[in-house]
């Protein structure tokens, strides 16, 4: 049992990334990919989202929301969304690879 | 070869996924068709096999590459190249999209059969139309396909000669010339499009042709980001730029090509050296059986489908009667609503709750970007701007905040090209 739970764990990861890669971001973040990368990876100066910590990523769209947090255009974007969109935009990025 | 157990129950799991009859395989073969592979068509495409594997996506585009609108402006001020503003359907292809390079001729909605130029007939179960503009030719006298060789529109890139000829007229005009532009009343294409371009050539004057003009004369009262632009231009370019609204005689109602003159409303006629004349527009033609009297297609606000043809949404620049703007994002955002719908419709289940997103970002000069931002949702009145969100960037003496847009914009491109198709 214990041994075939490994083997499982150890021939998952393919499946598992495949299967991470596969679901979508919620519609509601599909708006951030176009700056922040289509899998949130990242463009030039535009920071990766992808596997960051989820608190860390409403932490810092509710300081942009509010105006505490230095920005060009995310307290102006961070207005836009409710905080349940937040919340499952940010645990998407969260459990995307890096 | 011998598998583990465990792995064994996966593959013949996903097998028998693979087979299955009835609803799977039904939704397996439920057919997109999407005409028009721009900023809409593409990110369709795009989106709908990453999202939604279970639908057979077919896009129909003549051109072989796409050259983009977007950074169309920069290739003006001499910053780019062509090149780095065309991209290969490649990309689409191999995510497994079947990319026809054809035009399609005719959208019957009710057979759900789309007919191409070169009489291949496509079925759909749903049909996303994308095709973009048409130019409203006669609509200033005088200006019609002949006089666009002469008077450039840069507004529809087709194979990118429009921004060619356009930039091949600002290298070979004299010092001192005037470069004028006929702008549009409202709607049309990027409503912040023709200040940045204002901007771009200015940006090429003032380095290369530092006496010239640019006479920009205006069918409107004011514009996208005014403020915003109107501080740039006096900051980096003096007085370069003089922009005359309607009620100044800024709206050009004819255009005599020979002479390069434009002539306004109130009958005052300019010599131009350079003349870019963005004439008024309507949707493209394929769309025009699905239009109102103005030219845009009504769609419905949560799955935008066409109002007069259910199953065939329209995304884009072609549709009508929303607050958003005609822009790459808007057409990339509506187009992942209007996949996520039509898949939703397909299962016999409700289409998502729709967010919309707009940024525009445009280039005033070297490290000097400014923005607009805009989310938008469906509500009972249609679709409304989230009160509180968006606008534009801040204005007063920022040089920070513009270096950082600029730098930022150049990451816009990169990122929602890269969606649309790497
Ligand atoms: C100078 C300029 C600068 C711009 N800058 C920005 C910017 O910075 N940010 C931004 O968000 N937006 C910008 N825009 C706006 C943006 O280009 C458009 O809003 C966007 O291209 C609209 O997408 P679309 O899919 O409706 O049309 P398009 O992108 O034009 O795509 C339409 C496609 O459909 C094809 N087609 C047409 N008819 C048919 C047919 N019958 N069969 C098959 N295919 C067909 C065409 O060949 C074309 O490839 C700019 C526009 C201009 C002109
Ligand atoms: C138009 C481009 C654009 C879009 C769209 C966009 N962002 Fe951003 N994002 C930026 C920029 C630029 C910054 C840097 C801060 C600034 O200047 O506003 C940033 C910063 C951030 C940061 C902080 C990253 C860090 O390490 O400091 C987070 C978190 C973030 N964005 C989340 C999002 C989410 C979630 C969305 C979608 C709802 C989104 N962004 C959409 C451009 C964008």
């Amino acid at each position: 049992m214990l041994r075939s739970l490994g083997y499982a764990l150890f021939l998952a990861p393919a499946f598992v990334l495949q299967a991470a890669a596969q679901t979508p971001a919620p519609l509601a973040g599909q708006g951030c990919l176009g700056c922040h990368g289509s899998a949130g990876q990242g463009q030039g100066p535009v920071a990766a989202l992808a596997g960051r910590d989820r608190g860390e990523i409403i932490a810092a769209m509710r300081a942009f929301a509010a105006n505490e947090r230095p920005a060009t255009i995310m307290n102006r974007i961070a207005r836009g969304y409710t905080d349940a969109e937040i919340e499952a935009i940010a645990a998407w990025f969260a459990a995307q690879p890096r | 070869m011998s598998l583990h157990p465990s792995r064994r129950a996966i593959l013949a799991g996903l097998a028998a996924g693979l087979a299955a009859p009835s609803i799977g395989r039904a939704q397996a073969t439920a057919r997109l068709v999407i005409v028009g592979g721009g900023f809409g068509g593409a990110s369709a495409a795009s989106f709908a096999r990453r999202a939604h594997p279970e639908l057979d996506v077919t896009l129909v585009e003549p051109q072989r590459s796409f050259v983009t609108c977007p950074y169309g402006n920069l290739v003006l001020a001499g910053r780019r190249g062509l090149d780095s503003i065309t991209h290969s359907y490649d990309g689409l292809r191999a995510r497994g999209v079947r990319v026809v390079h054809d035009r399609a001729a005719e959208v019957d909605p009710t057979a759900r059969r789309i007919r191409l130029a070169g009489g291949e007939v496509l079925g759909f179960d749903r049909a996303i139309l994308s095709p973009g503009i048409a130019l409203r030719w006669g609509a200033i006298e005088g200006y019609d396909e002949a006089a666009a060789q002469r008077m450039p529109h840069g507004w529809v890139p087709g194979d990118g000669s429009q921004t060619r000829t356009l930039r091949r007229m600002l290298e070979e005009m004299p010092d001192g010339g005037v470069v004028g532009l006929a702008i549009p009343g409202n709607p049309f294409r990027c409503p912040p499009g023709p200040y940045e371009r204002i901007s771009m050539i200015a940006e090429y004057l003032r380095a290369h042709k530092p006496r010239s003009k640019i006479l920009a004369l205006d069918a409107k009262e004011g514009f996208s980001k005014q403020a915003l632009f109107q501080d740039g231009w006096r900051a980096l370019y003096g007085d370069m730029i003089e922009w005359v609204p309607a009620s100044r005689d800024g709206k050009v109602t004819r255009v005599d090509p020979a002479a390069m003159e434009f002539e306004t409303e109130f009958g005052t006629r300019h010599r131009v050296a350079v003349g870019n004349v963005i004439p008024p527009q309507r949707a493209a033609d394929i769309a025009q059986p699905f239009a109102n009297e103005g030219g845009w297609v009504p769609v419905d606000p949560v799955t935008f489908e066409a109002r007069n043809a259910p199953g065939v949404h329209v995304v884009g620049d072609a549709n009508a009667g929303t607050p958003m703007p005609k822009s790459g994002y808007v057409a990339n955002s509506t187009a992942k609503q209007a996949v996520a719908a039509a898949a939703a419709l397909l299962r016999g289940e409700a289409p998502p709750e729709p967010v919309y997103f707009n940024t525009c970002y445009s280039h005033v000069g070297p490290e000097y970007g400014i923005s607009v931002v805009g989310v938008f949702r469906a509500g009972p009145d249609g679709i409304a701007e989230v009160s509180g969100s968006g606008g534009v960037s801040p204005r007063g003496d920022l040089p920070e905040q513009r270096r950082l847009e600029a730098l930022y914009a150049d990451a816009w491109y990169d990122s929602i090209t890269g969606e649309m198709f790497g």
